[in-house]
């Protein structure tokens, strides 16, 4: 089931956290009930998705990760993804 | 020889087994009533194994029991979880949830909070959890929203509260719930011996999933509905625990560790315990842990598997398998496959006849004396 988000200015939504999991060596995504390991890109992303940085922010500060290329698409894609899941929300409209 | 177990996720803490609450489905044994219930570990034994639990790899520490808050430890123990980097969730029946614990809790570092309702019919609601507790549960839940928790609502469905699905969601949905756990009775603990009293209809269950559809279509994921069918009417089992000993633990209020909430049901069964041994020491080494670990101590049946989904449902329940076959050694009966399936068959031909035995009599959870089986 996918919706037509606003997604604007990207955030965690409350009870969402990321953990380094020593154990595993990976970071994962903590959230009630459950754990999402997390690829290296999707740490990156998530790292600076702090309410305040917009994804166009978000694009622009790690296109230089990615030999100055633009990562909008990718970044946007993703967010969406979990946006769908319920894992991002819009930190304006707190859906 | 068994191959190394992986790491556990999940820690359950049933902290004590008190509870203002007497629902007749209640996971916890029958015999909560037993002296050494009574015996409930120290903080400073809860604060070690959590941070042992954080060295071993697990992620979650659902803090549950009984009710949790009867503890009055519980803020410390919030303080040892976010510490010991765990993830803290609070599973309470809500009418201890006041404002000035809520927010001792909150400052202590407690991260989601679930609160229990019955129905969402206050009358009904009260009826089930056998208290006067509907009013505060609310509260307590518009509390959990204010203070900034996430809030699942947990619902446990059966035969008596299922054809509300609409008003319980509906009410999670005007809580300002991120989640809600509908999860149909499983016939183990309490649920055991009111098994005919609370197991529904084909019809109730079939209404029920169209409901919930039709609402995660309409609400889409700002709120989670998590939609559970009573084992009985599925084909194959549900894995115990995702699996003996895969990957999680409970430990009970006297510091027993265990692969899941009923495996003291099983007969010969020695438990470890947290006032003995590490925590390390007991997932990776313990008989009881590697009792059922794994596909190594399966019955022929499940061995030679005809869909071949040993490693999905890992054989089902031991517990349910001794429940209804005596021998937890046995594929558990709810697998379609098992030669005692009728068991299964001839209890959901009962729940749906229009004689059906049972007048939805219910036997409440106490801790005052162990009933009957029936």
């Amino acid at each position: 089931m996918s919706q037509t988000f606003t997604l604007n200015v990207p955030a965690l939504p409350n009870g969402f956290r990321l953990h380094w999991d020593k154990v595993r060596s990976r970071h994962v995504l903590l959230f009630p009930e459950g754990a999402l390991g997390l690829n290296e890109t999707a740490v990156h992303v998530l790292q600076l998705c702090d309410g305040k940085r917009t994804i166009e922010d978000i694009s622009a500060e790690l296109s230089p990760l990615f030999q100055g290329a633009d990562v909008h698409e990718d970044v946007e894609n993703l967010l969406i993804a979990l946006a769908n899941r319920g894992m991002i929300i819009d930190a304006g409209t707190g859906t | 020889m068994q191959a190394q177990a992986p790491n556990p996720l999940l820690l359950i803490a049933e902290l004590t087994y008190k509870c203002p609450l007497h629902c007749p489905y209640c996971s916890n044994p029958l015999n909560i009533g037993d002296a050494r219930y009574n015996d409930e570990i120290s903080t400073e034994d809860w604060v070690r194994v959590f941070h042992e639990a954080g060295e071993l790899g697990v992620l979650q520490l659902a803090l549950t029991g009984g009710e949790p808050l009867v503890r009055k430890d519980c803020e410390e123990l919030c303080v040892a979880a976010k510490e010991a980097g765990l993830y803290s969730s609070l599973i309470t029946a809500g009418t201890p949830f006041t404002r000035k614990r809520a927010e001792a809790l909150r400052e202590a570092g407690l991260e989601n909070v679930q609160i229990s309702i019955q129905d969402s019919d206050a009358i009904e609601s009260d009826r089930l959890a056998g208290t006067k507790a509907f009013t505060r549960k609310i509260e307590a839940a518009h509390l959990a929203r204010e203070l900034g928790f996430p809030l699942t609502i947990n619902v446990v469905l059966h035969r008596q509260n299922l054809d509300r699905i609409e008003q319980i969601i509906q009410l999670s949905e005007d809580l300002g719930a991120r989640r809600v756990e509908l999860a149909n009775s499983q016939y183990s603990g309490w649920a055991a011996i009111n098994r005919i009293a609370l197991m529904p209809t084909r019809e109730q269950l079939e209404h029920g999933e169209a409901v919930v559809q039709a609402a995660r279509e309409r609400i889409g994921p700002k709120m989670e509905l998590l939609w559970v069918l009573p084992d009985y009417y599925e084909e194959y089992p549900k894995p115990c625990m995702g699996g003996w000993g895969k990957d999680a633990m409970v430990i009970t209020p006297n510091g027993d560790v265990l692969p899941c909430q009923a495996a003291a049901s099983i007969p010969g069964l020695e438990f470890e315990n947290v006032r003995d041994k590490s925590l390390s020491e007991i997932w990776f080494e313990s008989e009881s842990f590697n009792r059922f670990r794994g596909t190594d101590w399966m019955p022929e049946l499940c061995r030679n598997c005809p869909a071949d989904r040993q490693e999905v449902d890992f054989g089902g329940c031991r517990c349910q398998a001794l429940a209804l076959l005596g021998d937890a050694n046995l594929t558990d009966p709810v697998c379609h496959f098992s030669p005692h399936h009728s068991i299964i068959t001839d209890a959901v031909a009962e729940a749906n006849s229009p004689t059906r035995n049972g007048n939805g009599e219910l036997i409440y959870r106490t801790i005052e004396k162990v009933p009957a089986r029936t």
